[in-house]
């Protein structure tokens, strides 16, 4: 089995949210940059298929090279090869677009990607992917199990969850449940040394045209002081809950 | 021309979102001055979409769509947007409606903004305000494509009411071949998801274990609540993982969220910020979550919760 995982380089979830250029672009002075969590769940869960049952497995990334040290680390995880599009991430679609070229050209038989990056929270490239490729999807995946070319998956519903059997190819959103969080892997020093020699192969983008821009950021209003309510009154909450916030 | 909005049911009755949608497909059709058309699958009673400014229903009945297929219902949705030359399209944020608008948005060739929650700034460049940075930060965003597709995010807009007349005419749209099969759906029945929920009673660590959640359900039953919890409390299957909220669980967007014994980290908080009012309780007065909430009481769970249970009952029996 060829599977790809979708790699986002996202902010790590501890980052301060700044913007620059008149609000216009995300600062990333003093930001950390991680695998979007949900890919390394699905990342985590393609070791498995790997280890246990047979697979490659290659990660790739849209985006410059500022995003290599990030593939580097999927490496190191144990990915076989990392592949980046050489373009700028613009709109989740264009993202879609480049990736469904990659599906392409390696006739992958499973595309794993997250439910979502935590940056721009868009939701929207696997889906997309798949329908790109006419591949089969599954969203808000929380189990994957593969046979032959036979697939059964859970996903998450609101209030629930669905299973569901399908055939490759097919793409997945992936999120926690597709392997624990004991489960993930921080890359060892063998796995750091493996990875240096492992190629990072730099494609160069598709014609491919967002159909959105982002035109400026906007950070929330600054929140009011929280009203205390002594924790010998708490009958006082529930009238300001009933009174003044009006929610009860 | 008209704007086409997708409202979801489950077993042949709106979803709330659905009224949520329509009430913000009006907005949109006002402001670019047309009509508002919904499509709807195997809903029963369609008249209460006039209640929220829809003008003209769709109706796709057909007992092979029972089952929810992203698919199937993303194709169902674009014969509808083509039949009404539809330039705008709305869906909800549930989780089926995530599931299908990419293939949609794929299918109309269309630009999708996701977590939207206002309507249009304008429509011509058409601009909507959505989340980022999981509610850090909004993003206003152009759609520039032709056909333009828009996920509203649960309980920003909230509920318009309006007089339309519902126009309900039935729609015969093709199938196509279904590819991922449903086996088996597993849902709590009977009890108040975290998605639909008004009110969130949501537990964290400094419950001590899993034993003291009996007052955390009676609070979330008091108050018709659903129950939710940190990330570590579900890593440590105090709780199951479809109750961790936040970050890289489950977003919340109620309108009201109680958060008891939880510190407020940073990425507990991103998730459940788009809530509209909340309260912590918590011993630690200098609890990061203090600095988020709205109200707060400094003070021990175990001694807090069971009053609060008492003068919430005492509260409801007066109303
Ligand atoms: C990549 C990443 C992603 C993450 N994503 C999420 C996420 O999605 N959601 C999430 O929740 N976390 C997430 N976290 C974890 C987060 O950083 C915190 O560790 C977590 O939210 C803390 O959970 P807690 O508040 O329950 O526990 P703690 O931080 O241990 O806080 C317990 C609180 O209970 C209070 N307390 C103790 N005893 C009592 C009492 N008797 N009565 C009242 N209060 C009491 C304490 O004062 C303390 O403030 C993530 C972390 C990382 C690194």
């Amino acid at each position: 089995m060829k599977i790809l995982v979708c790699i986002s380089h996202v902010p790590d979830t501890t980052s301060k949210i700044n913007f620059t250029d008149g609000d216009t672009k995300f600062d990333t002075n003093g930001v950390q940059f991680v695998i979007n969590p949900n890919d390394e769940f699905g990342l985590t869960r393609a070791m498995w298929f790997k280890e246990k049952q047979g697979a490659s497995v290659d990660v790739v990334n849209v985006g410059g090279p500022e995003t290599e040290p990030t593939l580097r680390k999927a490496l190191a995880i144990g990915a076989d090869t990392a592949i980046r599009v050489n373009t700028e991430a613009t709109d989740g679609f264009a993202v879609a677009k480049q990736l469904a070229n990659v599906v392409k050209n390696g006739g992958y038989d499973l595309v794993i990607a997250g439910r979502e990056s935590i940056d721009y929270n868009g939701g929207m490239v696997p889906g997309m992917l798949a329908g790109l490729t006419s591949a089969n999807f599954v969203n808000n995946c929380i189990s994957l199990e593969v046979d032959g070319t036979s697939a059964k998956a859970v996903r998450e519903i609101d209030g629930g969850k669905e299973t569901v059997s399908t055939t490759l190819p097919l793409v997945i959103g992936g999120q926690k449940g597709l392997v624990e969080e004991s489960d993930l892997r921080i890359p060892n020093m063998r796995g750091i040394m493996m990875a240096r020699k492992k190629p990072l192969n730099v494609v160069e983008p598709v014609d491919a045209s967002a159909e959105t821009a982002s035109v400026k950021f906007e950070k929330p209003a600054p929140k009011g002081a929280v009203t205390l309510v002594d924790a010998d009154n708490v009958g006082e909450l529930v009238n300001l809950l009933h009174n003044e916030a009006k929610v009860i | 021309m008209s704007v086409l909005v997708y409202t979801e049911s489950e077993q042949g009755k709106f979803k709330k979102v659905a009224f949520e949608v329509a009430s913000y497909a009006k907005a949109v059709a006002d402001q670019m001055g047309t009509t508002v058309t919904a499509v709807t699958i195997n809903a029963d009673d369609t008249s209460a979409l006039g209640n929220y400014g829809v003008d003209k229903v769709l109706k796709v009945n057909d007992a092979s769509l029972d089952k929810f297929n992203a698919n199937a219902y993303a194709s169902i949705i674009k014969q509808a947007t083509e039949k009404e030359d539809a330039k705008v399209v709305i869906v909800s944020s549930s989780a089926d409606s995530k599931y299908l608008a990419p293939l949609l948005a794929v299918d109309l060739n269309a630009g999708f903004a996701s977590n939207v929650v206002e309507a249009p700034s304008s429509t011509s460049p058409f601009t909507v305000k959505r989340t980022a940075f999981t509610n850090k930060a909004f993003n206003m965003t152009t759609i520039n494509s032709d056909v333009k597709l828009v996920a509203v995010s649960k309980n920003a807009f909230g509920l318009k009411e309006n007089t339309a007349s519902a126009a309900a005419e039935d729609f015969s749209a093709s199938i196509p071949e279904i590819k991922v099969q449903v086996d088996a759906v597993d849902k709590v029945t009977g009890q108040v998801t975290i998605a639909d929920a008004e009110v969130v009673v949501s537990g964290g660590r400094g419950l001590k274990g899993p034993e003291n959640w009996g007052m955390i359900e009676e609070l979330a039953d008091v108050l018709g609540a659903a129950t939710a919890c940190s990330k570590p409390v579900s890593d440590l299957g105090w709780r199951p993982h479809s109750e961790h909220v936040g970050q890289t669980g489950k977003p919340v967007a109620s309108n009201l969220y109680i958060a008891v014994g939880i510190s407020g980290a940073i990425q507990h908080l991103a998730g459940i910020n788009a809530s509209k009012v909340k309260v912590v309780i918590n011993t630690d007065p200098e609890a990061p979550f203090f600095k988020a909430a709205d109200y707060g009481i400094v003070g021990d769970a175990f001694e807090v919760v069971p009053k609060l249970i008492e003068k919430l009952k005492e509260f409801k029996a007066q109303q």
